[in-house]
């Protein structure tokens, strides 16, 4: 990587991360209400560990796995939003006019939304740790989970790059976040898998991608080293981040395009 | 009489835009399908945790919540369109060119109530569609959505006071957080006695409790708590009414 390309990636990310900071909303609330939700979750749910075969008796263990899946929502859709912004506003465009390369900018806004993936994940860390939740896979569990999240961080900010630069309107991001908050909903996100009653919702959960992901970061909280659970949750948070990151790829070389 | 013409002229205004604009609708309807779904789908085993009694079954359970969520939230939702009215300034010629403006508030409630009625029967309808069972009386059912009215309306009317306080889109969480709190820090997920920990503590004196309690007891036809959920229903009503003529004062203030 030549220093001029490192730079201008280092200056796009600094601009990205600076542009979420200076907007409060866009740092409590991804932090803030999946915080929320757990501790009503963990709480309302506590009884559902004393169903026969249920994974663990702490319902917080369990469910501390959901915020790394949320805040990432909530982190791409930030991105994905200031991105279109600067489409609108034409800033997209002044870039175009410079030397910059493509690629930098993409580098650059991903580095903006994994900064705050690892607040994030350093958040949920310390407050499983806090409130007394024993990592199944010890420290290098822990290790491990602040990876897998960069992971997912970088797949789901390719992927709201991708929608940014794909329509070019922050109203359009925003309105595919009921589309990603279906995924996390049908999914095994409250309830292990084999756990769940309803024929058609199991089936739909087997199928969803994001069970995958969120079962490799419980299997790390509540049970340790689980190889299948990791290898699927690994598999499909590359795939995901390959994907999204070569359709965006392709998008902001049609947004580029210098003319 | 004037009023009421500034009510339905309000109130035709934002059914007009809400009905007409597919990214104000889709999501009021949707969000309370996607709960119903996750929680009536995902958790159904929930049911047989030990201590769960409640005969109609988790489908059941879990649509009384939604329902009245449905209710609040579509008030909510209608808060977020008066912001934005103000915030673009058309609250402003709003006020200039009202009689009577608590007619004004009149044509929000009424717009967000015949909003959140449509979405009440899309969610009962899919209810029914995945076999719900409704074991209450015709008698009881209207007890159940008179209460998700008074609760739709106490939220619109808290809503209001709101939006004209802060007259910005900004203010939206401050609408959505508390109503979100009220409502989940009630029995959501399993009933009352089956709670453990603070949860139990704050739902036993969080008057939605009672509400949610009295909404399931209808549908399954053993009516409980009645007089407390309505009288707690209306005395939201009554204050966020103040409120809301309050917030009104406040935004004739501002000019």
């Amino acid at each position: 990587m030549s220093d001029a390309f490192a730079e201008q990636v280092g200056q796009l990310a600094r601009r990205s991360v600076v542009r979420t900071a200076r907007q409060p909303a866009n740092v409590v609330f991804p932090l803030v209400f999946p915080l929320l939700l757990l501790s009503v979750n963990a709480t309302g749910l506590q009884s559902a560990t004393q169903l026969p075969g249920f994974p663990t008796d702490s319902y917080f263990a369990f469910a501390l796995a959901v915020p790394f899946m949320q805040g990432a929502l909530f982190a791409t859709m930030n991105a994905g939003t200031d991105l279109a912004r600067d489409i609108q506003t034409g800033f997209l465009n002044r870039l175009a006019l410079t030397p910059m390369r493509g690629i930098a900018l993409l580098g650059g806004q991903l580095g903006g939304v994994m900064a705050m993936t690892a607040v994030q994940a350093a958040v949920w860390i310390a407050t499983g740790l806090i409130f007394g939740v024993h990592f199944a896979a010890g420290v290098g569990g822990i290790a491990v989970l602040f990876v897998f999240s960069l992971l997912i961080g970088l797949g789901f900010g390719a992927l709201g790059a991708f929608l940014a630069l794909r329509t070019g309107s922050g109203e359009a991001v925003q309105g595919m976040f009921p589309v990603f908050f279906v995924f996390l909903f049908i999914s095994s996100m409250a309830m292990p898998r084999n756990l769940i009653e309803i024929d058609w919702f199991q089936t739909a959960a087997t199928l969803n991608p994001v069970s995958y992901l969120i079962e490799a970061i419980r299997s790390l909280i509540i049970i340790g080293w689980d190889p299948e659970a990791l290898a699927l949750g690994f598999g499909v948070a590359i795939l995901i981040a390959v994907v999204a990151l070569a359709l965006a790829s392709v998008s902001l070389r049609t947004r580029l395009t210098r003319s | 009489m004037r009023t009421l013409s500034v009510a339905e002229g309000v109130a035709w205004r934002v059914l007009h835009n809400v009905f007409t604009n597919p990214s104000l609708l889709v999501p009021s309807l949707i969000f309370p399908l996607f709960f119903f779904t996750a929680f009536a789908g995902g958790l159904s085993r929930i049911d047989q945790v030990p201590g769960f009694d409640y005969p109609p079954g988790y489908t059941a359970f879990q649509f009384v919540f939604v329902l009245l969520q449905s209710a609040a939230f579509g008030g909510v939702f209608t808060g977020f369109g008066i912001a934005r009215d103000f915030e673009s300034g058309f609250g402003r010629r709003l006020l200039l060119s009202a009689p009577h403006r608590s007619g004004i508030v009149l044509g929000y409630a009424a717009a967000a109530l015949v909003r959140w009625l449509v979405t009440a029967a899309v969610v009962t309808v899919v209810a029914l569609l995945v076999g719900m069972e409704v074991a209450g009386s015709g008698i009881d059912l209207v007890g159940l959505y008179t209460l998700a009215v008074c609760l739709n309306i106490a939220a619109i009317l808290w809503a209001t006071g709101v939006a004209l306080r802060l007259r910005t889109m900004q203010a939206g969480p401050v609408m959505q957080m508390p109503v979100f709190l009220l409502l989940f820090f009630a029995p959501v997920y399993v009933p009352l006695a089956l709670l453990q920990g603070w949860i139990h503590g704050v739902a036993t004196y969080n008057p939605i409790t009672r509400v949610l309690e009295a909404g399931r007891g209808f549908l399954a036809g053993s009516p409980t708590e009645v007089g407390l959920a309505f009288g707690v229903a209306v005395a939201l009503v009554l204050a966020f009414s103040l409120w809301a003529l309050r917030g009104l004062r406040s935004a004739e203030q501002a000019g």
